[in-house]
């Protein structure tokens, strides 16, 4: 008898003539077929003019004068500002630490999105424990004769990283700790985790941020100041602490009931439970959701401009209302540049998510 | 046979309920600790500086204008009327945003989901351009790279001498009603509400007896018919009042602040990227069993995606949706740093330098947001309950 169950014979391939697919695709009926050409003549109205603007009318070599002369994108500026974009105000002399520490964070970030790493959950807590502490103490100095960068001088893309990656770093565990007590069986702490992450989500970072500069001078006790960088990353890891909380509460509660009672029957406490069966398994599961956070806090990492930090786009936006440039076209070029720096960072973490999540959930979805 | 031998039923203080207890008076006692010691550094601090505390500020001259008020506002006016100004520009700015970024994002997930390639692409780059560039940066490119260097009033760009974009704004003629209209408007209601009815009719007929009751002629009745002859009988008219240079700057019609287009397009664009994802995500979640069965009953595309998808991908779609209504609300505050009058401009800005009363400010800032949140999720959760109960 032959198998006629659907499983045991694949569908048969469509093969399209480049024709055929074309009148599948793009001029399928009438009405998509017009649509098709308002596109195609909305793209050939884009397209062209800004590659004109970007490469072929664009300024390489000059100064702000060659750029006011010119019509296209004024690349001169990016080259004339690249140290200042990329180290603030960091002291020449000093550069290569902040290259060190580029290079560190290039090499643990290899280490851990490579899909055969073992152990990787281990392995981001690792790193991001260390370092930050070696990156601190490269950046800021003070230790082993390396000369004093106050957090002042920091700026550029040097400043965004730093931001971003405390953000990161810190908001994980203090997220887990509440998303861990948004679940305890503890009135007092429950009431307090879920008061402090509704609070704290439903305000925007703006708020937090003036609270970190200006309200947190009057919280400590007169003679004790904070560094403004400091306060900023504060209120950074504790506004993102809160949504991180709720990612790592989705990953809990899919972790089913069986693996918290075989982990009390097995005789473990709470923490060790917690620790080692529950968390490994549930940080697994969010980790799409982890990155997305993580996005948002690179996104996020701009608004400290609004206190006075200069991150990448706080020194782009200084650095294009500088007299000696001040040009429409360097204004386009230096928010292209930025613009560009995020969305590299953005969209690469992104695409990482979004391939771990095919990885970690194969079903029979509309996804074709 | 034997009974089977119970463990000892822990009496009420058993072990694990004290240590429960303990650690729970530890932690509320490091909280109450914590929470006083700030407490009273903040009291010493500000008596120290001399900073009045309470929100009796309130009700004092504010001394400031602002460049947009949907109530009357001049410098006159106390604190409390410019809060009130800063909140209903927040509240139109983000009504406005999240009309808009759902309008776009709606399309853009139908878009990416699209047989057309050429749409489908497009949407997915515009996706990945709007989602992956942080907000700010997008609000100063509207502001600073497209609205501010725009022409002046004097060589604006017109379209057909009656809508205006310059470096002022966006100025488009607006109708000026005459006294009568009260009369079609009242029309218009009594008739919407007479075609509402006659809608929940027809669900009825249809879901007890399987038989269609057409009621498009109501809709028509209701909202054409029965306005035009209102119109016509009590003589009322309208005028437009279109906007004209007078001077330095366009008088009459409706004028956009620059500040104000900069933060609506920046915030829906940028809104909108995420709601596409989210819609796609909502409509590729549906079974693929449904659009099966939709094409084998001989659907179109459209009906199937009518009938079938979105109200079932709408179950997906709400909750996430829900976020990011509350994402757009939350990041008006951005618009503060392109000189929007919004909560964060008025309240935590100049209102907070004038008075240098950083608590109430900032707490009155962050409870406007909490309250705006906490609606947005109210009027969601209402929402998200009614699909469900209609579908399930």
């Amino acid at each position: 008898m032959t198998d006629i169950s659907p499983s045991s014979r694949a569908a048969p391939k469509l093969a399209y003539h480049p024709i055929e697919w074309l009148r599948r695709t793009l001029f399928s009926n009438w009405w998509q077929s017009i649509l098709t050409l308002v596109l195609l003549w909305v793209v050939s109205q884009i397209v062209p003019p800004m590659v004109k603007w970007a490469v072929l009318e664009a300024v390489w070599y000059g100064t702000g004068d060659d750029c006011r002369a010119g019509s296209g994108a004024c690349w001169a500026f990016v080259g004339a500002r690249w140290n200042q974009f990329i180290y603030g105000f960091y002291p020449e002399a000093s550069r290569w630490r902040v290259d060190l520490v580029f290079l560190l964070l290039v090499l643990s970030i290899g280490a851990v999105f490579l899909p055969r790493t073992k152990h990787k959950v281990w392995l981001i807590s690792g790193i991001a424990v260390v370092l930050p502490i070696v990156a601190f103490f490269l950046l800021f100095g003070g230790v082993f004769g390396l000369e004093t960068v106050p957090t002042s001088l920091w700026g550029g893309l040097m400043l965004t990283l730093v931001v971003a990656i405390t953000g990161m770093a810190g908001s994980l565990p203090l997220g887990i700790l509440l998303a861990l007590g948004r679940r305890s069986k503890m009135p007092a702490i429950r009431i307090f985790c879920v008061t402090f992450i509704e609070l704290f989500r439903a305000v925007p970072l703006i708020t937090i941020l003036f609270m970190a500069s200006v309200m947190l001078p009057l919280f400590l006790p007169s003679g004790v100041s904070l560094d403004k960088l400091l306060r900023a990353l504060l209120g950074v890891a504790i506004f993102n602490a809160a949504l991180m909380a709720e990612v790592v509460r989705g990953g809990l509660q899919a972790i089913p009931k069986g693996q918290y009672e075989a982990a009390t029957a097995a005789g473990m406490g709470y923490w060790k439970m917690m620790i080692f069966i529950i968390l490994p398994q549930a940080l697994r599961l969010v980790i799409p959701g982890l990155i997305n956070t993580y996005v948002a806090i690179i996104k996020d990492t701009t608004l400290v401009l609004i206190i006075g930090l200069f991150d990448l786009l706080g020194i782009v936006q200084a650095g294009i209302s500088d007299s000696n440039w001040l040009s429409a076209n360097v204004t386009r070029t230096g928010y292209v540049f930025a613009g560009l720096g995020f969305w590299i960072m953005c969209f690469g973490l992104s695409r990482y998510s979004m391939y771990l999540e095919r990885r970690l959930d194969t079903d029979h979805r509309n996804s074709g | 046979m034997h009974e089977p031998k119970m463990p000892p039923r822990p009496g009420y203080w058993s072990r694990s309920r004290i240590k429960s207890v303990l650690t729970q008076a530890i932690f509320l006692s490091a909280v109450g600790f914590v929470l006083w010691f700030l407490w009273s550094n903040t009291a010493q601090n500000l008596s120290q500086q001399g900073i009045a505390s309470g929100f009796g500020f309130l009700s004092s001259r504010s001394g400031f204008d602002v460049s947009l008020s949907f109530i009357p506002f001049n410098n006159d006016s106390t604190y409390a009327t410019a809060f009130w100004v800063a909140v209903i520009n927040t509240l139109v700015l983000a009504g406005l945003g999240i009309g808009l970024a759902t309008l776009l994002g709606f399309s853009l997930g139908l878009a990416r989901v699209s047989k057309n390639w050429l749409i489908a692409r497009l949407a997915t780059v515009y996706i990945e351009v709007f989602r992956n560039i942080p907000l700010l940066l997008q609000l100063f490119v509207w502001y600073f790279a497209i609205l501010r260097p725009l022409p002046r009033p004097r060589d604006s760009v017109a379209l057909a001498d009656l809508v205006f974009v310059n470096n002022r704004g966006l100025f488009f003629p607006s109708p000026i009603f005459e006294t009568g209209i009260g009369w079609v408007v009242a029309v218009l209601m009594v008739g919407l509400v007479a075609a509402m009815l006659m809608r929940w009719r027809a669900q009825r007929i249809r879901v007890e007896t399987s038989r269609t009751v057409y009621q498009w002629y109501w809709w028509v009745l209701a909202l054409f018919v029965a306005p035009t002859l209102a119109w016509i009988l009590s003589g009322t008219s309208v005028t437009m009042s279109v906007p004209e240079l007078k001077g330095f700057n366009f008088k009459g019609g409706l004028h956009i602040l620059p500040e104000m287009l900069a933060a609506l397009l920046g915030l829906s664009f940028y809104i909108s990227a995420a709601v596409g994802e989210i819609v796609r995500a909502g409509i590729q979640g549906i079974d693929r069993g449904q659009t099966e069965a939709a094409e084998a009953f001989g659907h179109s595309r459209a009906q199937m995606m009518r009938f079938i998808i979105i109200p079932q991908a709408l179950k997906i779609i709400i909750p996430p949706l829900t976020t990011q209504y509350q994402s757009l609300a939350k990041n008006t505050s951005l618009a503060a740093a392109i000189a929007f009058p919004e909560i964060i401009s008025i309240v935590a800005g100049t209102a907070m330098t004038q008075t240098g009363q950083a608590l109430e400010t900032i707490l009155l800032a962050m409870a406007f947001y909490v309250a705006v949140s906490l609606s947005i999720a109210a009027v969601m959760n209402f929402a998200n309950y009614r699909v469900m109960k209609h579908i399930v």
